[in-house]
């Protein structure tokens, strides 16, 4: 059966709470999931106290002044700090978005509570593993699949054809609306997942690629594509503003559209 | 031999190995098609089976033989029955592969679910026909 509650090894405990940073008047309080793949114990939160006024206006900023300041072995990824990279997705106040991208004001709350992102395996604190996740985009080929002989500049496109990618091109795999998705949690294995199929859709509805037909056929399953109930978690969660379900309903109506 | 390949605490084979798996199953429009279809012939149908039904409450026995035995009542019925349990198979098959992961229970419950639907639609037209047809074949 699907998983309703935590495995026994993933039920988290109360963890430390460090001090408050001396002789600060702005002080916002974070609650962080913290887990050391080595230390063998369970998942704990830790309570740790940022000084607003020596520290910038976003969640990454908070994250990054407290490495700094307070403990630097809690772990997460970011690159860009700016909602390009994709690195810094996290679960912040019970919503998958980007730390750079979230203001610490727009929380509006007294204690700002950050998790990994759900149902996947962590490797160390907010780390996801998403190995996964990064092979069920290889999995439906992005990229451009011509037969035809390949013209001397550029392969053609009208301007309105283009304007079919907008909305999709966008995407920049952080994997927020994957993990966001019930259907994707239970059934990760087999379900390609929000990004991946909106990834999918972006490929089969450029007029340039070659290789419709066969991409559908890659996506004629009861689970790559069919898993897809449209609950909408993904859209809700895009930090990016982006609608996957939308480009999922595409693909079923393509679907049909080649069988009746 | 149980099937591990996507298990990775026993298998080394690569992520996209796994991903990919057995390949796509090739099926999957006609089920999520036929589950819009008949979500679209149960709107009317229901609605009518419902008018039906309330007309029959309270009517005496001869009454209600003599409402389900009209051939056009006896049609929608039939009609609705055909529908809704086609639709009821589709969607519990939906939840039974969402939730059911062990693969013998997965099998044992959508047999057990397509029984049940046949079942249930094979005992409804049997009663529909056996009272709509009752009166010309005695």
């Amino acid at each position: 059966m699907a998983q309703f509650t935590l495995p026994k090894n993933s039920k988290y405990t109360e963890g430390k709470a460090w001090p408050k940073p001396a002789g600060a008047t702005n002080v916002q309080e974070f609650r962080i999931y913290r887990w050391n793949p080595d230390d063998g114990a369970n998942p704990r939160i830790d309570t740790y106290y940022i000084d607003r006024d020596d520290c910038g206006p976003m969640v990454l900023d908070a994250l990054i002044w407290i490495k700094n300041n307070v403990d630097s072995t809690l772990t997460f990824r970011r690159s860009c700090r700016e909602g390009i990279c994709g690195s810094c997705a996290m679960n912040i106040m019970g919503k998958n978005t980007l730390a750079c991208t979230l203001g610490i004001e727009d929380c509006e709350s007294d204690s700002i509570k950050i998790y990994p992102l759900p149902h996947m395996p962590v490797l160390k604190d907010l780390v996801p593993d998403l190995t996964s996740f990064f092979a069920q985009h290889a999995s439906i080929q992005p990229w451009l699949q011509t037969e035809t002989a390949e013209p001397e500049t550029e392969w053609r496109q009208t301007p309105e054809e283009r304007s079919k990618l907008d909305g999709l091109y966008e995407c920049i795999l952080c994997a927020c609306c994957t993990t966001s998705c019930p259907s994707y949690w239970w059934n990760g294995d087999r379900f390609l997942g929000p990004a991946a199929l909106l990834q999918a859709y972006r490929w089969l509805i450029d007029s340039r690629d070659e290789a419709t037909g066969e991409r559908l056929d890659n996506l004629h399953d009861p689970f790559r594509l069919y898993r897809c109930h449209t609950i909408m978690n993904c859209a809700n969660t895009c930090p990016k503003g982006l609608n996957p379900a939308k480009a999922i309903a595409e693909v079923k109506k393509m679907m049909v559209a080649r069988a009746v | 031999m149980a099937d591990n390949r996507a298990d990775t605490r026993v298998s080394m084979r690569t992520p996209l190995a796994r991903v990919k798996g057995l390949g796509a199953a090739g099926h999957g429009v006609e089920h999520w098609w036929i589950h819009r279809v008949t979500a679209v012939s149960n709107v009317p149908l229901i609605i009518a089976f419902v008018i039906i039904v309330a007309a029959l409450a309270g009517s005496s026995y001869q009454d209600a033989i003599a409402i389900i035995s009209h051939p056009l009542i006896a049609i929608i019925l039939i009609l609705a029955v055909i529908s809704v349990t086609n639709h009821m198979r589709l969607g519990m098959q939906i939840v039974i592969e969402d939730y059911v992961h062990d693969k013998g229970y997965k099998i044992a419950a959508l047999i057990a679910n397509n029984f049940y639907a046949v079942i249930v639609a094979v005992a409804c037209l049997y009663a529909i026909l056996k009272v709509s047809l009752g009166r010309i074949l005695v």
